[in-house]
């Protein structure tokens, strides 16, 4: 399938004024489509009720259409086997349900942690979003990019950061993945190409289009012909209002860069309802603003993101330049460990709880004959004690020394310039030891 | 292949003759100070200079020096390359010959701004590159001051060494984010694993009538950033070194230029030279006062110094250059030889570079100071429209000159 992104959608204006005859999102008339699979998905807009109470106002349109119902389609049209029908391989079923188990135990561990004092600070945990990340991130090469926020541990592990290395980093302890000097919202790792963890949203967003530019650089100036790292920047909806947003769509859609824009929609910024900061809620109809498409998608369903990255990936590789990818998420938990997530409404998150993309996963394959339970259960425990191996190393691993205070600060320390004795303070001994002044 | 000069040759010779315009109109040519760089060694060059003037402690009125010139002895049989060769330029083509320079030698170097491209930068410091480099590596952005320096951060994180130009300075602090946040940072908070050998540079200060915005001197905004380097060019010679310097550094490097000194004209050597980011340059060696400055005020310094001499004074003059980290060394032997010292620069008087270089003195070398340090520096105010306005805003030679008599009482 060649090119299957619609280059413009046609749009119908949405209704912006909030009174009980005309409800706040109005339906939408053009259909989203379901790139990977025949048939084509209808975005039902669910009118919220008329009383427009506070809640109610939050209401988002339902589900698409679940991947089990499309399977169950093609079963249906076509009657010759069913497993090539099947959008996943056993070991690609197995890869990605090990992956979002991964995520959803090392959060949950993390969580255990914090409560615990082991970990401090500002952490921002990703249950319930694990579809987007391993969707996304399982179908990139090592020397592809990722560009995170500050919600970014997930995106670290299904990168390929060891479980070990990630909880460290949030112990703090040297051994961490950033030597302990990042912490939970400053994740990097430059053997697998995770480009941060960034605390400022949006401020990833330039970052990760500088590597996309440096993809084409190395393409088309420096001739290295086998070049096509793609970018896979994620950001969250409340940075969809942010400029560097916008102005890199404009930069990465004039220059054809390697990039895909994901947006992990979970409807909240902390407190702060998408719909109440947003004008226009949909924020896949931005990317054909700025010259790109513009994709909606299930976030909660593994299968479908998939789908959706693959042809984004692809387009990108092939030097078509950059897709805005908005995926359907939430978060299970509140934004931070630290938020008490008063606001959000009990209801909507038992809808959303009820679309577990790992439980939606497992279904899938048990119904689809691709695994036994016996197998998945295997996984879990294999993943437990990653996590428990990852918990005591971190314990066991020690704390940074005063001599590593120093020690980062500049790529080349000459920067510290030039002390009254005429060498480089670096050269004073007691820099090592952390204890020189500067 | 160019050779890296060698040979410790220290000159420094001002003409006294030609006129000086306090806006900064044509200026004398200065000639070179050459100095000894093994590459980027880390042992220093011995830079002994010999300062001819007799009794320099003697502030008798008889002793009248005509002539603002300190001769120096050649260490070497070297002698100044001004008289075996070199080429007349002005200070923003040798940031160009600078900049193409290091785009010949490393093809990972690459450019980045508004208008750097077709239009060869606002003040022709690109000119003619994209022509011939290409329109990725001389890269025309939209105006995303902020977008588009996160962009040169990501790209240099992954291997590029881009060098971001801001039409003006001031447009930079819509950049603040990601200078502050990404540039400064990213190596420490990624363990080290990132580097981000990155040159943002541009001119800044207050020009001619160029309005409050236009004329803003970002130095002191950038100074706490912990992670940057910053340095300031003032003369031909200086600004090709520093610009190779600054993209040679595996540091964020910020290069401050000013408007009004890209015409300055200078005989530079013909021979390939880089210099260090991190020294600071003696202007005039002198033994009454050390007079610290940067960027324009050198000139202003320089013209206060001949009425100076002229009524007995024998002033040191050092362009600091070196803004983030401060040359100690420089500074030190200087206040050790002179105990007295006059900051004067263009910066705001609060929280600016003089404010953290008299700190630094006072914390350094405090037992060698006869005399509290005086700093001049520009009014706090948003810089006027109205030219005469304009000229109180900034410090001007005939202050610096009663600030020296006063220091010297």
């Amino acid at each position: 399938m060649s090119s299957a992104f619609p280059a413009m959608k046609i749009l119908q204006p949405l209704s912006t004024t909030r009174s009980p005859e005309k409800p706040l999102f109005d339906l939408l008339k053009s259909p989203s489509s379901f790139l990977g699979s025949a048939s084509k998905l209808r975005f039902n807009a669910q009118k919220p009720s008329p009383s427009s109470s506070y809640s109610s106002s939050c209401h988002r349109p339902s589900t698409i259409v679940a991947v089990s119902d499309v399977v169950k389609e093609k079963k249906t049209l076509k009657s010759n086997s069913s497993l090539s029908n099947l959008l996943i391989t056993k070991e690609e079923g197995l890869e990605l349900y090990e992956d979002m188990v991964l995520g959803r135990a090392f959060e949950d561990m993390c969580a255990q942690m914090y409560y615990r004092g082991k970990m401090f600070g500002f952490v921002h945990l990703y249950n319930g979003q694990e579809a987007v990340s391993t969707g996304f991130i399982k179908l990139l090469k090592q020397e592809d990019y990722v560009c995170s926020t500050y919600r970014d541990h997930v995106h670290a592990l299904s990168k390929g950061v060891p479980a070990r290395a990630v909880m460290s980093e949030l112990f703090g302890k040297t051994t961490g993945c950033c030597r302990g000097q990042g912490g939970s919202m400053h994740m990097f790792s430059k053997e697998h190409n995770l480009l941060g963890g960034f605390a400022f949203i949006g401020e990833g967003i330039p970052v990760a289009t500088g590597a996309a530019f440096t993809s084409k650089y190395r393409r088309e100036v420096l001739k290295e012909a086998g070049c096509d790292s793609v970018t896979l920047a994620f950001f969250g909806d409340g940075t969809c209002n942010n400029g560097q947003f916008f102005e890199c769509l404009n930069m990465a859609a004039l220059w054809k860069l390697p990039i895909v824009f994901v947006v992990e929609n979970n409807l909240w910024a902390i407190g702060m309802s998408h719909l109440r900061a947003t004008s226009d809620p949909e924020i896949w109809k931005k990317g054909p603003a700025f010259g790109m498409p513009g994709v909606h998608v299930d976030g909660m369903d593994v299968l479908k993101v998939r789908e959706v990255a693959k042809e984004a990936i692809a387009r990108a590789r092939r030097g078509e330049g950059p897709t805005l990818v908005e995926c359907e998420t939430y978060r299970f938990r509140g934004h931070s460990l630290a938020d008490p997530d008063e606001l959000r409404d009990p209801a909507e998150k038992a809808r959303y709880s009820a679309r577990d993309p790992i439980t939606a996963l497992k279904k899938y394959m048990i119904e689809n004959n691709l695994v036994n339970e016996a197998e998945l259960k295997a996984i879990e425990r294999r993943i437990d004690e990653v996590i428990e191996d990852a918990v005591e190393f971190g314990d066991k691993s020690p704390l940074p020394s005063r001599s590593q205070l120093l020690e980062n600060v500049f790529a080349d320390p000459k920067g510290f310039g030039i002390g009254p004795d005429g060498k480089y303070r670096c050269e004073d001994p007691k820099f090592t030891e952390g204890t020189a002044h500067v | 292949m160019a050779v890296m000069l060698q040979g410790v040759v220290a000159t420094a010779a001002l003409s006294s003759s030609a006129a000086f315009d306090s806006k900064g109109a044509q200026l004398p040519t200065v000639k070179f100070l050459l100095e000894r760089k093994g590459g980027f060694l880390v042992d220093r060059s011995d830079r002994r200079l010999a300062v001819f003037a007799s009794n320099a402690r003697a502030r008798s009125a008889s002793r009248l020096v005509t002539n603002a010139v300190a001769a120096k002895t050649d260490k070497s049989t070297a002698s100044a390359a001004s008289k075996i060769g070199g080429h007349e330029i002005l200070l923003f083509e040798a940031l160009r010959e600078g900049l193409e320079e290091e785009m010949d030698r490393d093809p990972r170097v690459c450019v980045m701004g508004e208008d750097v491209g077709h239009y060869g930068g606002s003040y022709k410091a690109t000119k003619g590159l994209a022509k011939k480099y290409g329109d990725l590596r001389v890269l025309d952005t939209p105006i995303a001051e902020n977008s588009f320096t996160g962009m040169a951060v990501g790209a240099a994180m992954t291997g590029l060494r881009p060098i971001v130009e801001g039409m003006n300075m001031g447009f930079l602090l819509l950049a603040f984010n990601q200078i502050s946040n990404n540039c400064g940072m990213l190596h420490y908070t990624s363990g080290g694993q990132f580097k981000i050998p990155i040159v943002i540079r541009g001119p800044g200060g207050v020009g001619r009538q160029l309005g409050a915005e236009h004329s803003q001197r970002l130095e002191s905004y950038f100074q706490s950033i912990p992670g940057i380097q910053m340095v300031a060019c003032s003369t031909p010679y200086n600004a090709k070194g520093l610009m190779k310097a600054a993209i040679r550094s595996e540091n964020p490097v910020i290069l401050f230029e000013h408007v009004l000194l890209y015409n300055l004209k200078e005989k530079i050597p013909d021979e390939e030279y880089v210099l260090s980011l991190e020294e600071a340059e003696m202007v005039r060696p002198g033994e009454h006062i050390t007079i610290l400055t940067y960027s324009r005020m050198r000139y202003h310094v320089m013209q206060a110094a001949k009425t100076l001499v002229n009524k007995g004074y024998d002033p040191e003059v050092i362009d600091i250059r070196s803004l983030k980290p401060f040359d100690l060394y420089t500074i030190g032997n200087s206040v050790k030889k002179t105990h007295r010292v006059l900051i004067v620069e263009e910066c705001m008087r609060t929280g600016g570079i003089g404010a953290s270089l008299t700190a630094a003195i006072n914390e350094n070398f405090h037992d060698y100071l006869d005399a509290p340090i005086a700093c001049l520096s520009s009014q706090d105010v948003p810089t006027p429209y109205a030219g005469t306005l304009e000229e109180w805003t900034v410090v001007q030679p005939a202050q610096i000159v009663t600030a020296v008599e006063q220091l010297c009482q």
